[in-house]
Parts: structure tokens; C-alpha cells; sequence
């Protein structure tokens, strides 16, 4: 059996942080699945075999979506930054920075640190009126 | 890095941090549109529009039997204002010096916040922007310099306001001398002025530079709408062997949809 989400001794790392390893582990895999999946549909010709692998492939989707969404409830900023570019339109880079931008000016509001934000971190002052 | 090249600058991480809770401290209390109109964002340098969600026909421009339209948005409005901060103050800074001598960034400050008012409140017609003020079409009210009559003159402005529909609470926003004869005033009994026009306003009054006589605002939100692309950052130009040059800079618009949620009073 192997420990290889573990890249410190594991007996050294908390139980959060041992489950967000096994979870940071089972979203690679499900992507791996994914993708496994995605080449052997672009190959297939048999039409039965095609829609038990298509279903497979929406069931990984749907492990990949639970694990993912796990993680950012463990994170809740990074969460806030996901907000801003998942289901969205337009350019995706663009999205992230804006996104990135916004949420860490929240957290700078709440008295966090400037994470990955240059600004004074001031945003609306309604609620100080 | 970003666009204000602050890793350039011949400032320590510590000095940065002095020189934003310095800027924050001094800007802050002079933000008097923030505290008052809804605040979207920020959206990040690299924002430049506010989605007004309209078109303009144009026409037959793109060819015969096809139709053209051209959607409509206001660009944001870039304020920058420099300063300069010595680098032996900088130096003393590092020494744990706590009475660095930071005039100048206080100045642009205050300045940057006062323009900010003055945007949002009195508009910027080279940029398209309406402020609060103009856009209003409730009849104005004259403040005038008796403060006993200040009173009266709220709250016949917030009569006004609720007889066009738009409900409370109210913010009033004015200009300094108005702000500074509210507060040195007790009216018959003692009572301070600026108690009762809170009583009357069921919100805050605030200390508005910049701004020419004042304004009641609706704060139930919707009506007043501040987008920004930068938030207030400070970003780094150049520097010699005496001092650093610096910027107090941001990127915003500002839209009334309801203009009718304001009185302007003046002076």
C-alpha cells in the first residue's frame, strides 16, 4: 500500500492536512480518469462501448466537481477567486486576475494580509459611515 | 509585477508597509462618496469599461441589409497624484523611527480623496461622468451659512426625497465649512446639531472635501454606482540619492441610475 499523496512524514501532519493531501490526490486522479477516458472515446467505433465509456467519463467529471469543490471549502479564499472564473464568460486569463484582484481585497478589508494585491485595500466604506 | 513597479522602488518591505497604513490612515477619513454610494469591485487595472448595457444604431455602416450596432459603455477614469518621500525618512523608518515626517504623501492623500468627492459628486464632464449633484432633478435647497436653519432645510430635503418614492435612511454628505459650522453649534438647550440632523437623516453626516455645498442621498442602495478598476494603491515612479518619487493612484467610474435619490444643497 502506498503513501505517495505524502511528500512529508505523515505521522507528522495533521489529520486536515492528511485529508487534504488524500483529496488534493483523488482530484488528480479523477483527472487522469478523465482524460483516460477522453482518448479512448476519440478512437472507439463500437457504439455500445462508446456510451458506457461516455457515461464513465461524466461520472469522473462528477467525482473530479465533488473533489474540487471539497478543496475550496477548506480554502475559502481561494474559493472566492474561483467564483470569479468558474461558469463565466470571456477571457479567462483576464477573469483570474480580476478575480484574484477582488478577493484578496476583500480579505486585505477584513484585516488579512495583501496576498498576491498591491493596493491600500480600502473597497467600499459604507459599513465605517 | 504589476503596472505600479513597486518591487523598483529602493523601499523595504517595511517601509512599504508605513507608507500604506500612512496613505490609508489620511485617505479614509476624506472618502465621503464611499461611504454613501454602492461600490463594485475592484476589478483590477486592466478594467477599463462599465457595462452600461445599451447600443447604438450604426446604421448600414457594416453592409447592405446588415444591421449594426455598437454597444455603449463608460471608460473608467484613471487619478494620479505624486509625491515624494525622503530617503533618509525612509532610513529612519527602518531604524524603527515612528514620527517619520510624511507630509507629502499626506497632502496627495488628501488630495486624491478630495477629487475622488468631486467626481463622484460634482462629475467630470470630459469623461462622461454626471455627479450626484448635477444629475439631480429634485429642486436644490440653499444651505446658506445659518446653521439654525439647518434643520429645516434637511429635513425639507428629505421630505422631498420620500415624496418621489425613494425611502430611507438618508446620508448627507458637505462640503467642509458647512461640515465644521455643524459641528461647533448647539442648538437652544445644548443639544448638538449634528445629533439632530442624524435624527433627522436615520444615517451618517460626513465630512465631504471637495464638494461645494453638499447632498442628501438615499443609502438603500441601487441608485449611486461606483465601479473601480485599481482600488487606491501607491506605486513607484523614480528616485536619486535624496528622496523617492511616488503616486497615490486609482481607476474608477461612477454612474447615477437614480438621480432622483439625491437632493443637492448649496452653498
Amino acid at each position: 500500500m502506498g503513501f505517495d499523496q505524502y511528500h512529508e512524514p505523515p505521522e507528522e501532519l495533521s489529520q486536515e492536512a492528511r485529508t487534504f493531501a488524500r483529496l488534493c490526490a483523488s482530484v488528480i486522479e479523477e483527472a487522469e480518469a478523465i482524460d483516460w477516458y477522453h482518448q479512448r472515446l476519440s478512437i472507439e467505433r463500437d457504439p455500445q462501448a462508446r456510451a458506457i465509456m461516455r457515461d464513465a467519463l461524466g461520472e469522473e467529471f462528477k467525482h473530479f466537481s465533488m473533489d474540487l469543490e471539497f478543496l475550496m471549502r477548506r480554502t475559502p479564499l481561494w474559493r472566492e477567486i474561483a467564483e470569479g472564473i468558474l461558469f463565466t464568460d470571456g477571457d479567462i486569463v483576464e477573469l483570474s486576475e480580476a478575480s484574484e484582484e477582488a478577493a484578496t481585497e476583500e480579505e486585505a478589508a477584513k484585516g488579512a494580509p495583501l496576498v498576491g494585491s498591491e493596493s491600500l485595500g480600502i473597497g467600499s466604506l459604507r459599513d465605517a459611515a | 509585477m504589476s503596472h505600479l513597479l513597486r518591487a523598483h522602488a529602493p523601499i523595504t518591505e517595511d517601509g512599504w508597509r508605513v507608507l500604506d497604513e500612512e496613505a490609508r490612515d489620511r485617505v479614509t477619513p476624506a472618502l465621503a462618496a464611499r461611504k454613501l454610494v454602492d461600490f463594485a469591485g475592484p476589478h483590477g487595472w486592466a478594467h477599463s469599461a462599465t457595462n452600461l448595457g445599451r447600443s447604438e444604431a450604426l446604421g448600414d455602416a457594416a453592409g447592405e441589409a446588415v444591421s449594426a450596432r455598437q454597444r455603449r459603455v463608460l471608460g473608467l477614469v484613471e487619478l494620479r497624484v505624486g509625491f515624494a518621500v525622503s530617503r533618509a525618512e525612509l532610513d529612519d523608518v527602518e531604524r524603527g523611527a515612528e514620527d517619520a515626517d510624511l507630509e507629502a504623501l499626506d497632502h496627495a492623500a488628501l488630495r486624491i480623496a478630495a477629487a475622488e468627492n468631486a467626481v463622484v459628486f460634482h462629475g467630470l464632464e470630459a469623461a462622461g461622468i454626471t455627479g450626484v449633484i448635477e444629475a439631480s432633478p429634485n429642486e436644490t435647497i440653499r444651505l446658506g451659512e445659518d446653521c439654525e436653519r439647518y434643520p429645516r432645510h434637511i429635513a425639507k430635503a428629505v421630505d422631498a426625497l420620500r415624496a418621489v418614492g425613494v425611502t430611507g435612511p438618508y446620508g448627507l454628505a458637505l462640503s467642509p465649512e458647512a461640515h465644521t459650522r455643524v459641528l461647533e453649534t448647539s442648538q437652544h438647550g445644548g443639544y448638538p446639531l449634528l445629533e439632530h440632523l442624524r435624527e433627522i437623516l436615520d444615517g451618517p453626516i460626513l465630512w465631504a472635501p471637495a464638494v461645494q455645498g453638499g447632498a442628501v442621498l438615499s443609502l438603500r442602495g441601487g441608485d449611486f454606482l461606483f465601479e473601480s478598476g485599481q482600488d487606491l494603491s501607491i506605486g513607484y515612479l523614480s528616485h536619486d540619492d535624496e528622496s523617492v518619487q511616488l503616486y497615490l493612484e486609482e481607476s474608477f467610474s461612477f454612474r447615477a441610475t437614480t438621480p432622483e435619490a439625491a437632493v443637492a444643497l448649496i452653498p
